[in-house]
């Protein structure tokens, strides 16, 4: 009959689904905490920052709504503009520097190399030291009077001039110098690493076909790293809008505030000039710029590989 | 996954050799050079530092400055160098490295075996973590922790660490794990093995290269962090990045030179003792697929 | 979850520590200064007070600012805190400042201290900060030797300046020894404005914020000086740090520096004699005028009965003439109290206080706006980027900086 059995399955089932449910739930409960996190503490200060801006925040922070009067205040600000262009300017060098440079270092370093290992510790280390570190050994060496100027000079070429550091014009070049001295390192170790992945049979494959050395490698070799560009790009990005130390250490934001950019933009205003309303403002203005940018592109290619 | 190591060179000859070496030579000297500048200066006397230039090599070696800066520089009212402030660092990095390594993990995991519904989209929301600069969330984030009693202690400066490390760790045992080929884990499921199970006995095996990468990064990010120091600890706990700010960054008086290039490398010495020694399993960590994808 | 636990085991703990600790916040951390704040430290621990050291350094006091910042918003607020001038004000308004009326009458702190400084040192009437020491900005520093070598006379006038700089710079000296610093240009940039406008027109511009005082010929008479005296700065100025100019003087490369008092300590490390190896001046103009830079702590409210008294001995301890006098000689300045025996000072310093008490009389003592006395920190700011853009901007006019000072002094 099938009733005792229809019985006897309905007393395992619950058994079964309970376990069930918790193998559904225990992903979430393991994710959830990081969540919390993220929406507390990424989240919920973006939406505190953003409230910030359109209030009248000045030592401290106070809550009550004002308008848009921070942000008309923000872009009427010279120093804003000068902090934007940099971004610009610093983030795209940066950036393009660190990959360009970071490539080619790891094809070179690719070659079968004698001491390969030594010249990759050295070619990395900068990653490990402090932007602290780097910017005052770097604020030295870039010092017209004390550094390659003065060494130039010695050596016997008085009109040398390499006076950026010293040059409002020039001064958010020399940031883009020693950020790519630290940065570049780890971009090489992640082509590198792509590189050794590269799959054997379709390089032998095209040397048969008689390819020379440049044709494989822009043909073959280098668009199959595409996923280490993008990961080496949400790094660079990543550091280049967070630069702030490195600026402070560095120049100081100077000569002037010509070496200015947003994060050191909104650290002075906040928390030096007593406009925290104003830092907020900037402070938002930069996370949509972010949020415009990294965003779209995190996920395509996060959708790209569940397709692919 | 771990591909075998690509054995065929795509490469110039001779003189292509020549000018290979000589590109990285260069290179290379580009590297070194703001180092070999600052171990110079740090074993030369303050005299010949301001009569000589960048590159003079110290005329008698002297180890004076290292002394100070490691026991008794002034950083603050307290004159005892840096030796105190590197105990400090150590105190909570290694707890958050710890935590949020194994945190990153767990998410890791979640994110390519245990898939649900959004958890594609938690990713990519959890990623913007990564990019909120640090100045953001300085006052809020005290706020907070004054709320949690855990204010200017280093409970709470590990778990601020620890908060804004998971999008990063994270990121790289995702990308790590995503590779693993999903039959593994479906015929260990078929077998019975719960959710622990299967992480303990198959993923965690595979996972040491990423795990070196991860903890390479996170130590390196939390040791050498200066903002978070400075703002959520005080006195005596304060980390040896902020005593080093103090002693090279004083508003007024004599700067002693090799006294902070010395207090720098010292400052620096954990984290290059990091790198030097496992560069080597933190390439093999990224060969084995950390950024693949 | 343990941490939780730990703390309420120390929270319950804490009443039965016997000494109360005081905290401090401060960013001085250089050799000199440590040892000066380290007398305070030896005094309260005397008195069986613990001090709990919190120095950060950086930027004269920026990245303490922040962090002070965090420690009010997260409610646990250091005992004292360096801030000066304006800021005190600022900070008042917040309502997180201790009432220091019961020390300061025990102190008798009101006949000790000239109006000018306790009313900066009061929010609404009730003391909520501590003077430490009295910095004149308008000094200038001059190697005689170099003057005579050079076959020129120490100016007093702005005019004169222009003729001694110009036969300083053919015998191939540097006249004007200056680190490319927003600080160190507002310095000097000050020192400038007051000896051309006079103390009255100083004021009204940068107390009082007075438009028209901002945007005027004085104003801008200002600026073509400070374009003069550019031309008599090296090359390398920019980004050099202040002490490294005054090596400068003091090796004889160059003639002059316009700095506040702390320059001292600079020469007298050097083992420099006043008078002899180097002379200290009014700048140029600014004769009779006192150009005054108040370090000072403030307060905040303790919530603990025995943190209240410790806060008490500390800002009492301050005003006593032990400290004042040992500080002050450590760190250049004078004391802010008032009446205090000088034989230890230096002459330099003697003029100063002399100077610091005529000036008081005569209406021509003014706070120094680069050094944060004069207005809020925002509009000091501001005034800075008008000032460095000037310097770094050889298209900039004179009437432009005028301008745009005028539009730096709006309240933000």
């Amino acid at each position: 009959m099938n009733l005792p059995l229809a019985s006897a399955q309905a007393l395992e089932r619950p058994r079964r689904s309970f376990a069930d449910y918790l193998e559904i739930a225990l992903p979430k409960i393991v994710l959830g905490p990081t969540l919390l996190c993220g929406l507390i503490f990424v989240y919920g200060f973006i939406l505190w920052t953003g409230w910030l801006s359109f209030t009248e925040s000045r030592l401290l922070p106070r809550y009550e709504f004002a308008g848009l009067v921070q942000y008309v205040t923000l872009f009427q600000n010279e120093r804003w503009w000068t902090a934007l262009t940099n971004l610009g300017i610093f983030g795209g060098l940066f950036i393009g520097v660190c990959l360009a440079l970071g490539l080619l270092m790891a094809i070179l370093l690719d070659q079968r190399i004698r001491a390969e290992g030594f010249l990759r510790a050295i070619y990395l280390y900068p990653m490990a030291l402090s932007f602290i570190v780097t910017g005052t050994a770097w604020k030295w060496i870039l010092n017209p009077g004390l550094g390659v100027q003065n060494l130039v000079r010695q050596w016997g070429f008085p009109d040398f001039t390499f006076d950026w550091i010293v040059t409002p014009g020039m001064s958010i070049y020399t940031v883009v110098i020693a950020g790519a001295w630290q940065s570049t390192g780890f971009v090489m170790a992640l082509f590198l690493a792509g590189l050794r992945g590269v799959d054997d049979s379709i390089i032998k494959a095209a040397q048969v076909d008689g390819a020379g050395t440049v044709r494989i490698y822009t043909s073959i070799i280098i668009p199959s790293l595409r996923p280490v560009f993008f990961s080496a790009l949400i790094i660079l990005a990543h550091i280049a809008i967070k630069s702030f130390d490195l600026v402070m250490a560095l120049t100081g934001g100077g000569p002037g505030f010509s070496s200015d950019l947003p994060a050191t933009f909104m650290y002075t205003f906040a928390f030096n000039r007593n406009q925290i309303g104003l830092g907020a403002a900037s402070a938002m203005m930069m996370l949509m710029t972010v949020v415009a940018i990294i965003v779209p592109m995190v996920y395509s290619e996060t959708r790209r590989h569940r397709r692919g | 996954m771990a591909e075998p190591y690509r054995t065929q060179t795509v490469g110039p000859h001779l003189i292509g050799r020549v000018i290979l070496y000589a590109l990285l030579i260069l290179l290379a000297l580009y590297y070194v050079a703001p180092l070999l500048v600052m171990v110079t200066t740090s074993l030369k006397t303050l005299d010949e530092i301001r009569a000589g230039n960048l590159l003079t090599l110290p005329g008698v070696v002297t180890f004076e400055a290292w002394g100070k800066a490691w026991a008794s520089a002034c950083t603050g009212v307290d004159c005892g160098g840096l030796k105190g402030n590197f105990m400090n660092s150590m105190r909570f990095v290694v707890p958050a490295v710890v935590i949020s390594t194994l945190t990153g993990a767990f998410n890791g995991y979640v994110l390519t075996m245990w898939r649900f519904k959004g958890s594609d989209v938690m990713f990519t929301l959890l990623l913007v973590g990564c990019f909120i600069p640090f100045q953001v969330v300085l006052l809020p984030m005290a706020q907070t922790l004054g709320w949690l009693g855990i204010a200017n202690s280093t409970p709470g400066l590990i778990f601020v660490h620890v908060v804004y490390g998971l999008a990063f760790t994270t990121l790289f045992f995702r990308n790590f794990y995503v590779s693993i080929p999903a039959d593994l884990t479906k015929a260990a499921r078929i077998d019975g093995a719960g959710f622990f199970t299967i992480f303990w006995r198959i993923i965690l095996p595979l996972s040491p290269p990423i795990i070196v990468v991860c903890v390479i990064w996170q130590f390196t990010q939390i040791w050498n962090d200066f903002l978070f120091g400075v703002v959520f600890s005080s006195g005596e706990r304060q980390p040896i990045t902020v005593a080093l700010n103090n002693l090279v960054n004083t508003s007024t008086g004599v700067k002693e030179y090799n006294v902070d290039m010395a207090a720098a490398i010292i400052a620096a010495l954990p984290t290059l003792f990091v790198y030097i020694v496992a560069g080597k399993y933190f390439l093999r960590g990224l060969t084995a697929g950390a950024v693949k994808g | 979850m343990s941490a939780v636990a730990v703390i309420g085991v120390l929270a319950v703990q804490a009443p039965a520590r016997a000494a109360a600790e005081v905290e401090v916040l401060h960013w001085w951390t250089s050799g000199g200064e440590a040892r000066s704040v380290g007398e305070l430290k030896i005094i309260l621990e005397a008195k069986g007070y613990k001090w709990k050291d919190f120095a950060v350094a950086g930027g004269g006091g920026e990245n303490a600012m922040t962090v002070l910042k965090s420690r009010v918003v997260s409610g646990k607020p250091p005992t004292a805190a360096q801030v000066k001038g304006p800021g005190i004000q600022e900070w008042g308004a917040e309502g997180v400042l201790a009432n220091l009326d019961d020390t300061a009458k025990a102190g008798k702190w009101d006949s000790l201290l000239p109006p000018v400084v306790s009313s900066v040192m009061k929010y609404q009437g009730h003391y909520v900060a501590v003077p430490v020491n009295v910095h004149r900005v308008n000094w200038m520093w001059v190697n005689p030797e170099v003057f005579k070598k050079a076959g020129a006379k120490i100016p007093t006038t702005w005019e004169e300046f222009v003729v001694a700089a110009d036969k300083i710079q053919k015998a191939g000296f540097i006249a004007v020894a200056h680190g490319g610093q927003p600080w160190q240009d507002a310095t000097v940039f000050e020192s400038v404005a007051l000896g051309v406008g006079g103390a009255e027109w100083y004021r009204k511009a940068f107390v009082d914020l007075d438009p028209k005082a901002l945007n005027s010929p004085q104003m801008e008479k200002a600026f073509v000086t400070l374009r003069q005296v550019q031309k008599y700065i090296d090359k390398d100025a920019a980004n050099r740090d202040w002490n490294l100019a005054t090596a400068m003087v003091i090796n004889g490369k160059a003639a002059m520096q316009f700095m506040g008092d702390w320059a001292k300590g600079e020469f007298t490390a050097a083992k420099k004699a006043p008078g002899k190896d180097y002379v200290c001046m009014p700048a140029p103009g600014t004769k009779g005028a006192f150009t005054f830079n108040i370090d000072s702590f403030i307060m905040f409210q303790q919530k603990d009965a025995d943190a209240q008294k410790a806060q008490a001995a500390l800002a009492a301890a301050i005003m006593e003439p032990q400290f004042q006098e040992v500080f002050n000689l450590n760190k250049g300045s004078i004391p802010v109290r008032m009446g205090m025996d000088l034989t230890k000072f230096d002459q330099c310093a003697k003029d100063a206080a002399a100077e610091f008490a005529a000036a008081a009389k005569s209406g021509s003592l003014v706070p120094s706006w680069a050094h944060e006395m004069a207005m809020p920190p925002a509009n000091k700011g501001a005034m800075f980027d008008v000032v460095t853009a000037f310097i770094n901007t050889p298209g900039m006019t004179p009437k432009q900086a005028a301008e745009r000072m005028a539009t730096a002094g709006k309240p933000s």
